[in-house]
């Protein structure tokens, strides 16, 4: 992964010139470290070390595709002609011959057309733009279900999601700009979202459009927005962005010797250097091949924008897909009259505060979540999904309210080819966006505990090898194979969260304590988060597994009726002279401290 | 099931699995001893110069595609003329040009970033190295420094000592960003006035083809037919594409008796009726007629408009009906507009009322 850029020209530095440039350190790169110092800082940045993961990789994704926006942005503003006057079309694709159309759209429909090489810079910045978003939006998954946001990056989480939704907004002020039918139609929706603000409505839109819709002042404005506003903050936090993941040093996912206060891998120099620098080019490479096999926005297709037709089917691009069906399933009622004014949130909501609202919502969590542990540490290392349940649910649950939102978007399509009513699709999307998320935490969370579980039973029984034995008794059994201690320590090294202990809410004279309630609160959403829990498999606990090797309870022991014996001989091969230790349980159990959530008092 | 005390005394013994997650007191580890990194596996390129060799030859073969990838390139950007199309299977029809400079632009990267990659993953070091961390937090006395910095100058600048430079400064900051916030909220755009209730539509006003704009009579709408339509003269507008925002208007013509609602009926004529066809939602062309059920529905977001029942909305997140123009027949026979549309058309605004 590459950080910032190299100063110029020093690149025939190697690492090991960090020592004073002698006398004799001459040529170009003594030339400019005499002028810079850049020698030292350099050596710093090619030894850094970078952890080698694959998910590691999204966020590259994300910033090559924003170098790929950058340069063939920039070609494309040589050909595009930003304006709205109008003008007839004369140019070599014949069925627009002789058409009325703005200068933005004859120019888009020349670079398709009439530029050599034109259509495919057009497709590489669309399908760019595309994976641009994409990457963003499932890097900032990994970073969530890792814990990866925790002490000491949130600020920068809250920089990645003011990105990802510039991001978004840089696309639609993109595909506004050749005003073809399709965008102009999106572009009229805008309108109608800006006219939707309380009080303010109709000013903000004039203000924006420079008067009545479509006018001729939005095409120059959305290009200054597209090519200079937005690309000039998104690099800018961009920068920031790669700066701190340098100077946090980037987190490692849990493993034998990566712990908190280290970073296991590779070396920018040579390593990272060929494969970060490979990857742009396979990243550049796969995308211009999509752009070169796959057609997207064909705008001559659509034809220029006139306010009167329409075509069935608009759709927005995938990003702005959210936004589109929330406003598709945002119900008409929300419209009030009111003393003589027109209260229109069935727009206002679903058009201009869901968006905010959810990466607001976004921005926030680190910090709610922190609140909520009480954590206050640094963390480096990465939480496997799994071991904490419920953040993963409510994850889940934010991806399923945000993919039944997308896919609303397209019930006119799912329509069409389902052959299904479009009613009964949109009711049954609001339904689903009630009913779906709530479960989706439900059982997500239950799927991270059984994972957790199945981890503690690895952990504890080892892999079933397949080889029966049959001891001198008559009993079989099957050989497990207790795990090597570099793939135990994966399994057992976390921590599981705890729920916050509730402080009495009245002091000694029975007088309510200030603050009584966000401490009760805080305290329940921490037995939300914590409440069922499953603990790592300790020492103690794996010795006495290999110690009575039949017993299953141990994975979690609470909810089971361990005082039976299951049937299942379970037993590692260095416990076979122990016969008893395959024998039914006599004893009895209890289990109090496994939910015991203070050790203390289980003694 | 307390352990019994001998079991308790003998250090490091496994207890039952129900006597504590734990065992305390010194005698075994709360947590597991992390194992340290695993022993490196060397790759067959670390082991045979024979493998090396391979990787190398394969390393190399991938940038020598790459240099043919862009010399066909080359080559195709002046021999294959920009509107050539061919049938590519897989895709149809396909413009040749597009199809050729992008396929070897995109080996050429791809085959760069490829060997570059497998040079690193076959030849470069793959022992991991390891970095030390440290606290993100300035220790202790950085921090004291930096505090006792500020506090120094700001003591150094008199601040605190004339209040009256404090304040002036504070009013002169907090205003100076007015003059930049105004002139651009002020100058973006006019006030919309009356502009978003009224359209070009103007009593008398005949009802033309759009985009053909000829009139239309009467007769020429049969029942079941729609037309798109617009105000006559509306390409002489100075602002044609935004009055067309606003007048477009569709007419259809139903059976009298299937209309429920009797205003409905007589701002019509015979069963043709016009309504606008701006949508009362965020303002996309209300563009789908369903002849059968006399539904209008709205490509955009799904508004449905039933027209037998004034244009009120029967699903959909539209709020309100689609405005009614009066429209009647002039001497020739030909439909006119009998007045404006007596309420703004499209999308809410709060002034709208």
């Amino acid at each position: 992964m590459s950080t910032t850029a190299t100063p110029k020209g020093a690149a025939g530095l190697r690492a090991k010139d960090a020592k004073p440039v002698s006398a004799k350190g001459g040529g170009l790169a003594g030339w400019v470290d005499d002028r810079t110092g850049a020698a030292k800082p350099l050596s710093y940045l090619l030894k850094k070390v970078f952890p080698d993961h694959w998910s590691f990789m999204l966020g590259e994704i994300a910033m090559f595709s924003l170098v790929i926006l950058l340069l063939t942005g920039t070609f494309l503003t040589f050909w595009f002609v930003p304006s709205a006057g109008e003008v007839i079309y004369n140019g070599s694709y014949v069925p627009l011959k002789g058409i009325a159309m703005s200068e933005a759209f004859r120019s888009t429909v020349d670079i398709s057309f009439d530029v050599r090489g034109g259509l495919i810079m057009r497709q590489i910045h669309h399908w760019a733009a595309l994976m641009f978003t994409v990457s963003i939006t499932v890097h900032m998954f990994r970073v969530f279900f890792t814990g990866a946001f925790r002490k000491p990056r949130e600020i920068n989480w809250v920089i990645g999601t003011v990105l990802s939704l510039l991001a978004i907004n840089e696309g639609f002020t993109g595909y506004s700009l050749p005003d073809d039918l399709l965008s102009g139609t999106g572009l009229r929706a805008a309108e109608g979202f800006m006219q939707s603000v309380p009080v303010v409505g109709s000013y903000l839109a004039y203000a924006i459009f420079g008067g009545a819709f479509p006018g001729e002042a939005i095409i120059p404005r959305l290009y200054t927005t597209h090519v200079l506003l937005l690309p000039a903050i998104i690099v800018g936090l961009f920068t920031a962005h790669i700066v701190l993941v340098a100077v946090h040093k980037h987190t490692q996912y849990p493993g034998p010797g990566k712990t908190n206060d280290n970073v296991v891998g590779y070396p920018m120099m040579p390593v990272y250097m060929a494969k970060a620098g490979g990857f742009f080019f396979i990243v550049f490479g796969i995308t211009t091949l999509m752009a070169a096999l796959v057609t997207i926005n064909p705008i001559w297709l659509y034809g220029p924008y006139d306010p009167s037709p329409v075509t069935a089917g608009s759709q927005p691009d995938w990003y702005m897909g959210f936004a589109d069906g929330a406003l598709r399933m945002f119900p008409g009622f929300f419209e009030f009259t009111v003393f003589g004014f027109t209260l229109s949130l069935n727009v206002f909501i679903p058009s201009l505060v869901v968006m905010p609202l959810l990466y607001g919502i976004a921005g926030a969590y680190p910090f709610i979540e922190s609140w909520v542990t009480g954590d206050k540490r640094e963390h480096h290392l990465l939480d496997r999904p799994r071991n904490a349940p419920a953040r993963t649910g409510l994850g889940v649950m934010a991806i399923s309210f945000y993919l039944i939102l997308f896919f609303a978007a397209g019930d006119d399509l799912m329509a069409i080819k389902l052959g299904l009513s479009v009613n009964d699709i949109l009711r049954a999307f609001q339904i689903l966006l009630i009913v779906v998320p709530p479960l989706a935490y439900w059982v997500t969370k239950r799927i991270c505990l059984s994972l957790q579980r199945r981890d503690r039973d690895l952990a504890l029984h080892g892999r079933e090898t397949g080889r029966l034995v049959r001891t001198a008794e008559g009993k079989f059994f099957e050989v497990h194979q207790p795990l090597p201690e570099h793939e135990l320590w994966a399994l057992v090294q976390h921590e599981s969260g705890k729920p916050l202990q509730l402080t009495a809410t009245v002091d000694a004279n029975g007088v309510r304590r200030p603050g009584a309630f966000k401490e009760r609160l805080r305290g329940k959403v921490s037995s939300f988060y914590f409440a069922d829990s499953v603990d790592p498999v300790t020492p103690a606990e794996l010795a006495a597994a290999h110690h009575d090797g039949a017993a299953h309870e141990a994975i979690e022991a609470p909810q089971e009726d361990a005082g039976q014996w299951v049937g299942q001989l379970h037993g590692g091969a260095d416990e076979r002279p122990e016969t008893d230790a395959y024998a039914p349980h006599e004893h009895q159990h209890d289990h109090d401290h496994e939910v015991d959530p203070d050790p203390t008092t289980a003694r | 099931m307390e352990p019994t005390g001998a079991e308790r005394d003998r250090p490091g013994t496994a207890l039952g699995l129900d006597q504590g997650r734990t065992e305390g007191e010194g005698r075994m580890p709360e947590r597991f001893a992390d194992p340290g990194l695993p022993p490196h596996v060397s790759r067959s390129a670390d082991l045979g110069e024979h493998a090396a060799r391979r990787a190398e030859r394969q390393v190399a073969a991938l940038f020598g595609i790459s240099m043919v990838a862009t010399v066909i390139f080359l080559v195709a950007y002046f021999a294959i003329d920009q509107n050539t199309y061919r049938f590519v299977p897989g895709i149809g029809q396909a413009n040749l040009s597009n199809i050729v400079l992008g396929v070897t632009l995109g080996l050429s990267l791809l085959c760069i970033g490829l060997g570059a990659v497998h040079w690193a993953k076959t030849l470069m070091p793959d022992t991991e190295v390891t970095e030390a961390r440290h606290p993100q937090r300035s220790s202790d006395d950085a921090r004291a420094e930096a505090v006792e910095t500020i506090m120094a100058g700001a003591d150094a600048s008199q601040l605190a000592r004339r209040p009256l430079i404090k304040y002036m400064l504070g009013g002169a900051l907090g205003l100076f960003a007015l003059p930049l916030g105004l002139q651009l909220a002020g100058s973006l755009g006019p006030l919309p006035q009356a502009e978003l209730s009224t359209t070009f539509w103007r009593k008398g006003m005949r009802l033309v083809r759009d985009p053909e704009l000829t009139p239309i009579k009467a007769s020429d709408v049969t029942i079941g037919s729609v037309f798109h339509v617009m105000p006559e003269g509306i390409d002489k507008s100075h602002d044609f594409l935004e009055e067309k925002g606003k007048a477009a208007v569709l007419l259809m013509r139903l059976n009298p008796d299937d209309i429920k609602i009797a205003k409905e009926r007589d701002w019509g004529h015979d069963g043709i009726v016009a309504y606008s066809k701006i949508c009362t939602h965020v303002g996309c062309p209300v563009g789908l007629y369903e002849q059968q059920t006399h539904h209008l529905l709205c490509p955009c977001h799904q508004s449905t408009f039933d027209v037998t029942e004034d244009c009120k909305v029967i699903f959909g997140p539209a709020h309100r009906p689609l405005p009614q123009l009066k429209i009647t027949v002039d001497a020739e026979g030909y439909l006119v507009a009998d007045s404006a549309f007596r309420e703004a058309v499209g999308p809410s605004f709060w002034e709208r009322g």
